[in-house]
Order: C-alpha cells, then structure tokens, then sequence
C-alpha cells in the first residue's frame, strides 16, 4: 500500500520535472481481493494491487491531466510532459481558479455548515481478510443454501485503499479506508432472494444472516403468480429506494443549473416532495464511507439539500461556485459557495453529493411493521436496469428482481412475477407514506447511502415479465 | 515482456498449478470533451501491468500487478496459486478446459492513422467547430462533444505453449445536443447517443463520420421536438433505425446468448438468462428473416468486438448464433465449451484490462443484412401505419432478458408510406422472443452498419468493455408502443 510519505516524495519529483505556473497530483489506488461464487461453489477468485498518479498542470489559464500507474523516473517524467503538452494547447478558461492553498482549505466556505472530522475508515481486521477467510465465509453461505435445498451466487469482496492530494501551493490531504462487502442470491427452482451489505469494518457483516434473509426470500417467492399491472402501495427496502433515489444526485449540482439540465432547475426554494422527506450530504456520518475531500483538496461541508420537501440547495465546486454567483441564476439557487464536492479538473460535469444520508422524520416503522398496515401491495427487495426516461420529471424505467411479494391483508401472500415500472422520482418522493429507520444500504445502480425502507402509494408498475 | 511471463509461469509450476497463463498488457487512452464553446476536459492515461490465471487443486485463481519487477512477478504468481487453493475448498468439480492448439502469433488492429500521432490542436479544433454549429441553432442550451483514442498491447503467454502479441487500438467520437424549455429537455446526438460511434479503426473513423456536416441538422431537430406531438400509446408496427437496432441486438440477443449466464455463473449481478440448454437448436427465435453471428474476425468489420485471438489465446471465430430464425449458439469459453457438447471455445473469453479476469463477453453481435435490396425509404415507403424510431434515450431489460422497454430521441410517424409527422418521447416495449418473431423486413448491405457499444457492463468487479453489432434498419409489426408514458 502506497503511504503519504512515499506520496509526497513523487510529489516532489514531479514538481521538480515540471515547469507549470501550478501543478496538483491527484494519487489513488491500493489493494482488492474478490472471491466470487455459484451454484454452490467459488468459480472466480481475484486479488489486485495498483495505484494510480494523476497530474494536472496549469499554463496561464490552460489546464489538462494525465495519469499513470507506474512510478519510475522516465513514467513520471513522460506523465508531466503527457499533461503539460495537453495543458498547452488549451485555450485558456477564464472561470478556472489558482489552485487552492493550505490556508484557503481551512478556511473553505461556510463555516456554519462545517462538519466534524469523518471517523476514521480504516480496520485492521478488514485489511486482514485472506483468501481463506473469504473461502471460509463462502462456505457457510454455501451451507445455508444446501439446507434450504438453494443454490447460491454472489461475492465477498475485501479492500483498503487509499486517496491522497498534493499541490503546488501547499494543500495535502491523505485519506485511507478499508471496506468488506457481501452480495448474495439465493435460487430456488422458480425463485431467487437478495441481501447485499458492505462496511468499512468486516465486523459489521454477517454473511450467516444475510444467506438466511436471502434463502426466505427465494422460499417465500416460490411459485410466483402473475398479476396484472397498475398502481400499487409498495414497500421498497432500502437497497431498492437507493437504486431509485440515486438517479437524482447529478442534479444537485451547480453546474447541473448552469448547464440546464438539471430537473432542479427553477424549482430551488420550491416544496417538491412530501412534507416527510428530508436528506442532507454528510461525510462524517459514522454510516458513510468515502474521503472527507474533494478533486481539488477542498473540505467536503454537510449540506442540507432537502428539508420537509423543500428543495434547499444544490453542492459547488469552487469555480462553479463563482459563476453561479456571476450568472441569472445567483438569486435563485439558494445559499451558493464551495462546498467541497468538485470533481477532479477538468470536469465537465462539476461536482456531486456522494454522502446522501435520508433523515429520521416522524415515526420511523420497520418493515415488518409497514407489511402489517398494508391492505394490499407489493414488497420489493431488489431493483434492476434502472434507465431514465424523462430528464425534468425524473421518470424512471426498472425492473423488480429477486424476491417481489404480494401484500394483502397485513401478510405476505408469496411470490409474483417481476414488474416493470415507469415511475416519477418526484411522484414518488411525493407518495411515501412511512419510512424505516434509515440504514447503510448499497445497491447495484447507484452508489452506498443511508437511507430508509420506504411505503409508497401509487406506484406505477406498467407490465409484467415472464417469470 | 516474455521474461515476464516466464517468471511467473515458473512458479505457478513451482507451486503446482496445471495449467497458467499469463498476460502483460499496455493499456494507452485519450479523452477530449468540450462543452458549450470549451474544453471540458482533456486527459492522458497510462496503464501498465501483468495478471497470473492459474487452476490448482482444480480451481480458479487470479492475481495481478503493476510491479513488474521480478520479486513482485513471482509473488503474484504465487498469490494466484494460494487463491485457486482457497477457491478449491469450495468446488463442485474440476475446472476442464477444452483442448486449444497453443500458437505463436503477432496480431494488430489496421488502421490507416494513427490517432495519437493526430495533434490535439486539430482534435480540439474539430470539436469547437461542431460545438459552434450546434450551438449556432437558436434554443439549443448545452452543446457535448467527445473524441476517444483507445490503444492496448497485449503479450499472452500460457503453460501450453501459446505466445501471442497482439495491439488493439479503437476510436470513437460523437456529440449531443440538448433544448430545455418550459418543463422539458429534449436531445438529439449524431451518430449515436452516449458516446457515439465507436470502432476498431484509427483516425480515418473521424473523418468518415461526416460529424461537422451533420451538426446544424441534429441541433435543429432537439429544438423541433419541443413542438412535436407527444408519441401515442398503442400497437404499432414500428422501424428501428440501424444504431436502435444494434442496441436491441446487444440487450435481447447478445447477452442472452452469453453462456455464463446461462450457466448461473452471473446470477447475483447482470442475471441468468431465459435462453436455457434445452433451447439450443430447438428454439425459434424469430422469423425466418433473423440471421445473427458473433463474429470476432477482421472480415467482418472494425467492430470493437473485432480481434485476433481472445484473451485465452483462442482465435477469432465465427460462431451462428440464429439461423432462419432458430436459436444456434452460444458465446462460450474453453471452461464452459463442454457444457453445450462443443469440443472447442467459442472464442469469446476478454478481460476489461491487466488487473481483470477475463470472462465471456459479446464479440460482434450483428443481425445480417436482408438478401433482397432495399434501403430504408423504401422499407418507409412499403408501411402503411408505423413509427420510425432513432438513436437510443434509455434501455432496460430482465435479469433473464425477456421484458425490455428502449425510448428513442425522435420518432417519424409513417402513414402511407410517407413520413408525416415528428414525435417525441418514443418508446416500445416486448418480449424478446415475441419481438423477433415480429420482424418483418430488414434492409440490405447498403444500410447495415457495425455500431460499437463502449460501454458494455458485466462481472464482479464489473468490467467495462466494447462489443460491436452489425445492424441494418428493420421493421416489427404490432409492437406495444408508448407505455413508459402511459399515466
């Protein structure tokens, strides 16, 4: 594993080797090991090392990057005159910033906002996990599945990793993390289960319960019956409100609003969703992951994006930060500054909330507890090819996979064929009628957050598939 | 690089793998964007390293470096071997392999010029020029355009005997413009949504393009559709333009036809597929009119699906996937060959890079030409009531590929064998048997084009690939029409 003082060392080489006004190196990377299964047995076993320097260098306005993974003289010196020769014949961009410095980072923005240090993300014991133990944690799976008379596909998967970010006017931040994640899908004969769980802290998996959740859920949906299409209560678990919510997080974005193509725009100040839906970004949150900096080095803030159904406000990198303020929408978009959530330059796209976290509003329920208030509808475990079909309403299309049951009368009546939705964010975030304690959830369209359970009316399922 | 190699097959010996191969590979990309009248961003990657895939004990194992030294060589090599021992506490069986004659051979891309030897100025220059032509287009608000230069080398060496060294290098560029207005965004991307056109060419794909000269015409159309009728909802019979097509070619053919899945291999992420063993040979398909092959060779095209020899060193093939309408093949691998009576792979086994276990993916998925010649006005001229559908807005299908839903940018309504109106918001849905089995005209050579997909998904770590698909426009009768915006 690459550490900061080996970093900061290329660093230093590099900055000998470049003649740029400005240069910032961007270095990431480390270990991953994935040991992957089916039907009941390992069929791909993987493990990698590599790191990753990327450089970016500014000439009198003109900025481009290059990257390389490997760290002799000659790669670094070819990686410098890669990004200066690009950088060069730039034409120069009158919006982008002196890179910033030490104390600008530490004076980043809104200081009201700030958050307290993210904890740390690193376990020893995660960092640990051998090939043996991913066999052995398979092998337990594997047996849940034997006694269920299922087969078994899915993964255990272990990494630590680093991020690291150097500049020519001082700033450096250094960040390391450590992550275990367990996917697996039980498979009865004409049914399947789903539970997937990650955490920085192997600790906090429990590969027993997820296959046990998994096999009752192939069992309970065995035997699906097909009903027909329409607008169904439905209660989303959390990995399924992920996949959905996360195809709305580009938008919040300054450069989304300058760009108009975010479904936000004109609607900043404006109560879109239900009174009950509130979320904010929040790296320091101690169920989310991920670097507490962003592509430039700046700080990442907590942000209330959405309170009571009240678009708030939308993140900045830095220099999107300063157009909005320059441009007809400076009186229209909320509290506008920096708030650390830039992409690496140059970006085209800006910047993105990556620590959604869904707030605890009025009585939280579990699952449980929402199923038995349902008088008719639909649970649904897992989402599948989520596609947007319509920009500004944030119309979606999916699928439901691997274990969707029908609700009636309190009760879970078994397994249905799988639907197919078209469904308007906003429609739906407008529909929910409770929510779960929020949790850490990750799915497969969209990235970790922390978010609810939710029960949602009206849901638009438009047709059935075959099985 | 085969000093490289032979460490590591030393001690995958050493250790007592049965069978290793080894790949060195030299990945080199170039991304250029602008947006709205600047460069949006610019950058140069580098990517270098080396992967071990051994059987011991009769299973699996797999590590990779960027160290090429020599120690970290043979650790990984090592590494790979103590995986495949941990994966043997947990197997069914033993891993078999079909037999594959071991060669020695040198394989590169033709290409006329070299892309990265063409000047950045002149790429940028070429995108600024297109942005300005479709933002010279009143009510046009975001101009994105994109070229890519992609080269990989790659030295495979395995415990058989093979030593390939073969370079792959592809080009693809595009751009989209979008109209937002009132409550609705609309867009219009030339020569093909997300990325556009794609292929196993050099720079010479650029200028065939046609990209400066087509720029005003697509604007235009992002602008018009804001006054365009809302597409009905109904049956339909409908038209597929080529690119449309080669999508619904990659999501309903190409990844059904992918015998992992088949197999289960990847039920916990991209799914199974309907397209069980009892299917091969036995299952129709679609009508008569729907031929497809995979086909991984040169004389097919530049498609990015195209190569000499698959990443475990089996050569390029031709493989019937549907013939007259019945389902003939699979995509398979030397482990999985066995499986479908075959004694040979498919030929179909690719890695995304250095640091990935190669796995079956789609070469060329491409629906052949219809014999009779017909180009698409006349394939319009022969509808009575259809809709023209072009250029893909959103997919999605089953984690079995049976129910898809695809919306198009623009639709043309047809009546009488005339285009009458435009529509916007177009979308269809089906089933994919009951889909093909709809196909009633295809057009012929003159119209078939080999589409490149650069963003083809699949495994765990999930692996990013290009795949290719051959398509000419086609016509499906009594197709669900317009559901995703049924209220």
């Amino acid at each position: 594993m690459l550490r900061k003082d080996q970093a900061g060392d290329i660093f230093n080489r590099i900055c000998k080797l470049t003649t740029a006004d400005e240069v910032e190196v961007l270095f990431s990377g480390g270990r991953f090991a994935l040991t992957r299964f089916a039907n009941n047995s390992i069929h791909q076993n993987v493990a990698e090392e590599n790191h990753v320097v990327s450089v970016r260098t500014v000439f009198g306005g003109r900025t481009a990057r290059a990257s390389t993974n490997t760290f002799d003289d000659e790669s670094l010196r070819q990686v410098v005159r890669s990004s200066e020769s690009l950088a060069r014949v730039q034409h120069p961009d009158p919006d982008l910033l002196p890179m910033p410095n030490r104390e600008e980072d530490a004076d980043s923005a809104d200081k009201s906002a700030r958050t307290t240090q993210a904890p740390s993300r690193y376990f020893e014991q995660t960092a640990a996990i051998t090939p043996e133990l991913r066999a052995e944690g398979v092998r337990k799976i594997v047996d849940v599945a034997v006694k269920n008379r299922l087969t078994t596909a899915g993964v255990f998967s272990s990494a630590e990793s680093v991020e690291g970010i150097f500049n020519s006017h001082g700033l450096s931040h250094w960040h390391t993390q450590t992550l275990a994640e367990v996917s697996i899908t039980m498979l009865g004969e004409d049914s399947s289960g789903w539970q997937k769980a990650n955490s920085p802290d192997v600790a906090n998996l429990n590969p027993v319960q997820l296959a046990e959740v998994a096999a009752q859920k192939a069992i309970d949906s065995a035997h699906p019956r097909e009903i027909p299409p329409g607008k169904y209560t439905v209660i989303l678990e959390p990995s399924a409100v992920l996949d959905l919510v996360g195809f709305m997080f580009w938008d919040y974005s300054g450069m989304a609003i300058l760009d108009q193509r975010s479904f936000l725009s004109g609607r900043i100040g404006t109560k879109l969703f239900g009174e009950n839906i509130t979320f904010c970004d929040d790296v320091a949150h101690p169920l989310q992951s991920g670097s507490p900096f962003d592509g430039e080095g700046v700080r990442r803030q907590k942000i209330a994006l959405v309170e009571n159904g009240v678009v708030k406000r939308v993140v900045y990198a830095r220099s999107t930060a300063e157009r909005v303020k320059r441009s007809e929408y400076a009186d229209k978009v909320g509290p506008i500054s920096a708030t650390g959530h830039g992409f690496p330059l140059p970006s085209e796209v800006g910047e993105m909330p990556l620590n959604i976290v869904f707030a605890t509003v009025g009585n939280p329920q579990t699952v449980e507890q929402m199923i038995a208030s349902t008088e008719r509808g639909i649970l649904v475990t897992r989402l599948w090819y989520i596609r947007e079909v319509e920009p500004f309403e944030k119309m979606l299309t999916g699928m439901t996979r691997d274990g969707t049951l029908l609700i009636e009368n309190g009760k879970l009546r078994g397994g249905i064929r799988n639907f197919r939705f078209n469904e308007s964010l906003i429609h739906m975030l407008s529909n929910v009628e409770a929510m779960s304690e929020p949790v850490r959830a990750c799915g497969e369209e969209s990235f970790d957050m922390v978010v609810p359970a939710m029960r949602v009316r009206d849901f638009h399922f438009t047709e059935a598939t075959k099985f | 690089m085969r000093y490289v190699a032979d460490w590591a097959l030393n001690v995958a010996a050493l250790r007592g793998a049965s069978y290793a191969d080894v790949r060195v590979i030299a990945q080199r990309s170039r991304a250029l964007t602008t947006k709205n009248g600047k460069v949006g961003s610019a950058s140069d990657a580098e990517s270098v390293g080396m992967n071990v895939r051994v059987i011991a004990d009769g299973a699996w194992g797999f590590a990779a470096s960027a160290d090429m030294g020599r120690a970290a060589v043979e650790a990984t090599a090592a590494q790979a071997v103590a995986i495949a021992r941990a994966s043997a506490k947990v197997k069914r069986e033993n891993v078999r392999l079909a037999p594959e004659k071991a060669v020695v051979a040198e394989w590169s891309t033709p290409y006329t010029i070299d892309p990265f030897t063409v000047s950045v100025d002149q790429n940028i220059d070429l995108l600024l020029k297109i942005d300005g032509e479709l933002r010279s287009v009143a009510g046009i608000t975001l101009a994105e355009s994109n070229l890519n230069f992609n080269r990989e080398e790659q030295w495979f060496v395995s415990s058989e005997g093979a030593d390939i060294h073969q370079t792959k290098l592809s080009t693809g560029s595009g751009y989209a413009a979008y109209a937002f207005a009132g409550n609705e965004i609309q867009k219009r991307s030339y020569p093909n949504s997300y990325g556009g056109q794609w292929q196993n060419k050099g720079y010479e794909l650029i200028e065939e393009l046609k990209l400066v000269e087509n720029a005003r015409r697509i604007a235009e159309e992002a602008v018009a559709l804001h006054q365009a009728d809302q597409c009905p909802e109904g049956t339909f019979d409908i038209i597929l333009d080529s690119s449309q097509l080669g999508l619904q070619i990659h999501e309903s053919i190409g990844h059904p036809i992918e015998l992992d899945r088949v197999l289960g291999m990847e039920a916990n992420f991209a799914g199974t597929s309907f397209l069980t063993l009892d299917k091969l040979r036995t299952l129709r398909y679609g009508t008569e009119l729907v031929n497809v092959v995979a086909d991984a060779r040169q004389e097919h095209g530049p498609g990015l699906g195209t190569f000499g020899f698959d990443d475990e060193g089996v050569p390029a093939r031709c493989t019937p996937i549907i013939a007259n309408g019945v389902f003939t093949g699979y995509l398979s691998s030397r482990e999985t060959a066995h499986t479908i009576g075959e004694t040979r792979s498919g030929g179909t086994l690719r890695a995304e890079g250095w640091n990935r276990l190669p796995m079956i993916r789609m070469t060329n998925i491409s629906l052949l030409p219809g014999e009779t010649p017909m180009t698409l006005e006349e394939l319009i001229a022969s509808t009575d009531n259809g809709i023209l559908m072009q250029t893909n807005r959103s997919w999605s299908i089953d984690d079995k590929r049976y129910n898809f839903q695809f919306g198009c940018e623009i639709g043309w309504e047809i009546k009488h064998g005339k285009r009458v109106r435009m529509l916007k918001n177009p979308s269809y849905s089906g089933i994919t048997t009951e889909f093909w089995n709809s196909l009633d005209a295809v057009c012929s050579r003159d119209e078939w084009l080999l589409w490149g997909t650069p963003n083809c998904g699949k495994g765990q770590p999930q692996q990013v690939i290009g795949t290719g698909h051959g398509a000419a426009p086609a016509r499906f009768r009594a197709i669900k029409v317009g559901k995703a915006f049924q209220n």
